[in-house]
């Protein structure tokens, strides 16, 4: 019983991890920037709702207020920082998006202190297989949520003028430039819709498990390593990977303890990367 | 080349009579000393062959624990000293804790150098954004795991073992001034002699165009794998140093840190300019007199002024002072400047 429990518990908590991960491929793919400071947004964004819940508002409503604030804190830092560093060495922006973490991290702790918060839901818990497996409500509400925004912006990039702008830029950036895109606008409105993802996610995962300043890398960590497994612009890959890397967490934090729960993470994206460097070299063998 | 052999025994007559000059000073000058290491050694794998790494401070953290483990375990249980936490129940004689500090310094280096190879055979074909991101989680990975060991003081951290009571209290400093100094030249040497040599220019070729290398016939791997075990060899090295001089060692707040000095080694070699021999050591200075200046007026907002630090750095002075420099005057780096073409260039602008 305990695995179907974690089972269930892994899928509904990468269901949340593939939402960012969502985030971070689609500015991945447009911009082609890897932005460690993803975890940080995530953070912030629950600390809004945290904040909605402290001050008497239920925190599911954080849902909807925190991609708001957070879409417009992304095209901040777009403006600000991001904007600077797009076209420039890949290793600049990795740095710069690190030096953003750091300063988010720090003004969160000054904000917000040090202590481990969640917003209580009060939404109870369901009890499957005569009573052997616990879920929360909440686990299942933020699952049904990350679900319902994912559609939306599917829809939204498919249809819509800007969605469209978007699939183009990242094509082929130069093209949609002499073709009349404003690249510039589009990079900006990316980066908030990223951000705003990180909101939802965040709002949503002050529901159901905890925040913490310091707790964004992790985040960031998964995120990547959920696009590096499925790949740019697969989105059932991303949906797929997300839950694998749930369960998979799930199971780590069952049979090697909690503390060492994020080291494995951590372990984990290393032997991936490793993995995928055999994989492409035995590949590089072929060509000779 | 006569006037660097007087700037060099210039230098070195002064990093001698440093600790006498300014003897307060004394645990600062150790510190500026271990944090120039460790930007040379990163620029050595990040400037020099394109591999920019977030996970040096992997070797640093895992050179601390050992040194520090052997110097315990050469003479006491290591589990019972990590369990008392620092409570003098053992106590070093001199002789013992030198000689354990020597093995210890010796198993600091040698250790994080094979551990680098192993680990650089398996990741060093990742390119870009992969590498960067991989050698953080493995940074961050050995930080988390290093925590949840009992035998190394897990949570709450190790006690080194404090230094022995021979003559007067101003040894110690001494003692760790002169160790992280002589560590520091042998490293410029070390560094210094690398640079004339087929080898840096490979690491160059590297940097420049991996593909092409290889293709020149230049077994690429081999050569990556070398330069990053030469950056694990001192960065181990002064990790053993740091962990005796702290004379505590706790998991994620000292020696896997990758909020402090993981990047710092990387912003100082970027203040200083990347893939110069200089720029790592100004970088590191200047950066050192920087924060030791100011980071008390800042009282704990410390990491909101390191944060917009390194954006301000890499934003608009991504080239270093020595990149500056070398804008500025490039006769001095012997590069033939055309003046005609300079003029047209200064009137550009």
């Amino acid at each position: 019983m305990i695995s179907v429990q974690a089972c269930l518990d892994g899928i509904l908590l990468g269901i949340l991890f593939a939402l960012i991960a969502y985030g971070m491929a689609l500015q991945w793919g447009v911009m082609n920037i890897i932005n460690i400071a993803q975890g940080d947004l995530v953070i912030l964004g629950g600390y809004i709702a945290y904040f909605m819940y402290l001050y008497g508002i239920h925190p599911a409503w954080g849902v909807i207020v925190a991609p708001i604030i957070m879409f417009f804190v992304g095209i901040a830092i777009y403006k600000l920082v991001i904007n600077k560093v797009v076209d420039r060495d890949l290793f600049i922006s990795i740095l710069a998006t690190f030096g953003i973490s750091i300063l988010f991290m720090q003004l969160m702790n000054f904000a917000f202190g040090a202590d481990v918060v969640l917003a209580n839901s009060d939404y109870g818990t369901t009890m499957l297989f005569n009573n052997n497996v616990v879920l929360p409500n909440s686990k299942i509400f933020s699952a049904f949520i990350s679900i319902l925004f994912a559609i939306c912006l599917v829809i939204y990039m498919k249809k819509s003028k800007l969605g469209r702008a978007i699939r183009a830029t990242a094509q082929n950036a130069r093209a949609a430039k002499i073709l009349g895109v404003d690249t510039e606008k589009v990079y900006a409105a990316t980066f908030g819709i990223n951000a705003a993802l990180c909101g939802v996610a965040g709002a949503l995962i002050s529901i159901t498990f905890t925040i913490h300043p310091y707790m964004g890398l992790p985040y960031t960590i998964r995120s990547f390593m959920i696009v590096i497994v499925a790949g740019l612009g697969n989105l059932p890959g991303v949906a797929m990977s997300g839950m694998g890397l749930g369960v998979f967490e799930e199971f780590a934090d069952y049979i090697l303890g909690t503390e060492f729960r994020i080291g494995s993470v951590f372990l984990l994206l290393v032997l991936i990367l490793v993995y995928r460097r055999f994989k492409l070299s035995r590949k590089r063998e072929y060509l000779k | 080349m006569k006037n660097n052999l007087i700037l060099y025994i210039g230098i070195l007559i002064f990093g001698i009579a440093a600790p006498f000059i300014f003897p307060a000073f004394k645990v600062q000058l150790s510190i500026l000393c271990v944090l120039i290491i460790l930007a040379t050694t990163w620029n050595i794998q990040g400037g020099e062959m394109g591999y920019n790494s977030f996970g040096n401070i992997l070797f640093y953290g895992l050179g601390m624990y050992l040194c520090a483990s052997v110097q315990v375990g050469m003479f006491f249980p290591l589990a019972e000293w990590t369990e008392s936490g620092g409570e003098k129940t053992f106590v070093h004689t001199p002789t013992q804790f030198f000689q354990g500090m020597a093995v210890g310094l010796i198993v600091a280096a040698v250790v994080p150098t094979i551990v680098a190879g192993l680990i650089g055979y398996s990741i060093l074909g990742l390119r870009g954004h992969y590498f960067a991101i991989c050698t953080l989680g493995l940074g961050v990975a050995a930080g988390e795991i290093s925590g949840g060991i009992e035998i190394i003081g897990a949570g709450q951290g190790f006690t080194t073992p404090p230094f022995p009571n021979v003559g007067s209290l101003e040894l110690r400093g001494e003692f760790f001034y002169f160790l992280s100094f002589f560590t520091l030249v042998l490293t410029f040497v070390a560094v210094r002699s690398i640079y004339p040599t087929r080898f840096k220019l490979i690491l160059n070729a590297i940097r420049d165009n991996e593909d092409k290398a290889e293709a020149m016939g230049i077994e690429t791997m081999k050569y990556k794998i070398i330069g990053w075990m030469i950056s694990a060899f001192f960065c181990g090295l002064a990790g053993g140093i740091m962990g005796g001089l702290v004379g505590y060692i706790d998991s994620t707040d000292v020696a896997f840190d990758g909020r402090e000095m993981g990047v710092f080694m990387v912003l100082m070699a970027i203040l200083g300019g990347k893939g110069t021999l200089w720029g790592p050591i100004i970088g590191a200075t200047v950066f050192h007199i920087f924060k030791e200046g100011f980071w008390t007026f800042f009282l704990g907002w410390q990491y909101v002024a390191l944060g917009v630090l390194i954006v301000v750095i890499v934003i608009y002075f991504p080239e270093g002072i020595m990149g500056w420099l070398r804008e500025k005057y490039p006769d001095r780096f012997g590069e033939v400047v055309d003046e005609k073409d300079r003029k047209a260039q200064v009137e550009l602008k």
